[in-house]
């Protein structure tokens, strides 16, 4: 047993230094979190303790935000500089934020249900254009997986992306557009009528959930580039270990080595 | 606590979503990293 195999095979993850310093601030800003989410922090005058929802459901809106703009800046540079790594960079945002887009509208149903007595209303403009956000970038996922030229594929996934991001402002400003047509309350987070212990443990919250959301964005950039390297380089590897095989069975077969020399005895052993 | 259902409900769609995206995360990530040498791997061969 060979005293460096711990550390060889310590290597086969998709983790590295900064992602353990992430998941550091993770364990310990969870902790945190909850306490104030759930002991330290006031109830509202008017949800009363259903304001406890807000520390998780508005990050993640954030963050929904934020990756689909990456997906979008992602593509722009993939289009303009045709790099790989830029393609990977939109592909993995858009997967991370299906999953915080689809959390957003799971939290805000739960969140719904005590505050406005109702799980889901069509009637709602951030409702709905949410769950059109989401299904449009479900939608890029789905046709990144359809077999096609890779070349192809990225460009026509890039097209989506940047149209699927100009609904980022149409989600964000709907409520103040139409605000006639939301059960949604407008700027809560900045109009000074919340408690700065409140306003605090929303920020704690959004550093919390923004670690996390780095700490998944780069694990799923790896696992992306490592699929891309076994797709590109799988059927060369693949071919070069059947050539190795089938030298070695040669050699086994003649007793000596086949690359074309004369063996040192002449060949008539 | 008021809506005590509804709160812990909330958080634990929501912090367990993230765990288990991020465990499937980790196990994908073993199983290419086994297939993919070292060198090929961007992370591997700098310090981020």
């Amino acid at each position: 047993m060979s005293a460096t195999a711990p550390a060889e095979s310590a290597v086969e993850n998709t983790g590295s230094r900064s992602t353990r310093v992430l998941g550091a601030i993770i364990a310990v800003g969870t902790p945190l979190l909850l306490l104030l989410a759930f002991v330290w922090s006031p109830e509202d005058d008017v949800m009363q303790d259903a304001v406890r929802l807000l520390y998780i459901h508005v990050p993640v809106a954030i963050l929904t935000y934020v990756a689909f703009s990456l997906t979008a800046v992602g593509s722009v540079a993939y289009l303009w500089k045709g790099s790989r790594w830029w393609d990977t960079v939109a592909h993995s945002a858009a997967e991370v934020g299906v999953v915080f887009c689809g959390l957003t509208l799971v939290t805000g149903s739960i969140w719904g249900r005590p505050t406005w007595n109702t799980w889901w209303e069509w009637g709602d403009v951030r409702l709905v254009t949410t769950l059109v956000l989401f299904l449009v970038y479900v939608g890029y996922l789905a046709f990144r997986r359809v077999p096609a030229d890779p070349g192809v594929r990225a460009r026509r996934a890039a097209i989506i992306g940047i149209i699927g991001a100009l609904q980022i402002p149409i989600v964000r400003y709907s409520v103040q557009w139409w605000e006639n047509s939301t059960l949604h309350q407008q700027g809560s987070l900045t109009d000074g009528k919340l408690e700065n212990l409140t306003l605090f443990t929303w920020f704690i919250g959004q550093v919390v959930l923004g670690a996390i959301f780095l700490w998944l964005l780069v694990h799923r950039f790896r696992v992306a580039w490592l699929e891309d390297e076994i797709d590109t380089h799988g059927l060369v590897d693949a071919l070069e270990e059947r050539r190795a095989e089938a030298m070695v069975g040669v050699d086994e077969a003649v007793g000596g080595p086949v690359d074309g020399r004369i063996p040192s005895d002449g060949g008539q052993s | 606590m008021t809506h005590a259902g509804y709160i812990i409900a909330g958080w634990s769609v929501g912090l367990g979503t993230l765990a288990l995206y991020g465990w499937s995360l980790i196990r994908r990530g073993r199983n290419l990293s086994r297939q993919v040498p070292s060198d090929r791997r961007r992370w591997m061969t700098s310090d981020d």
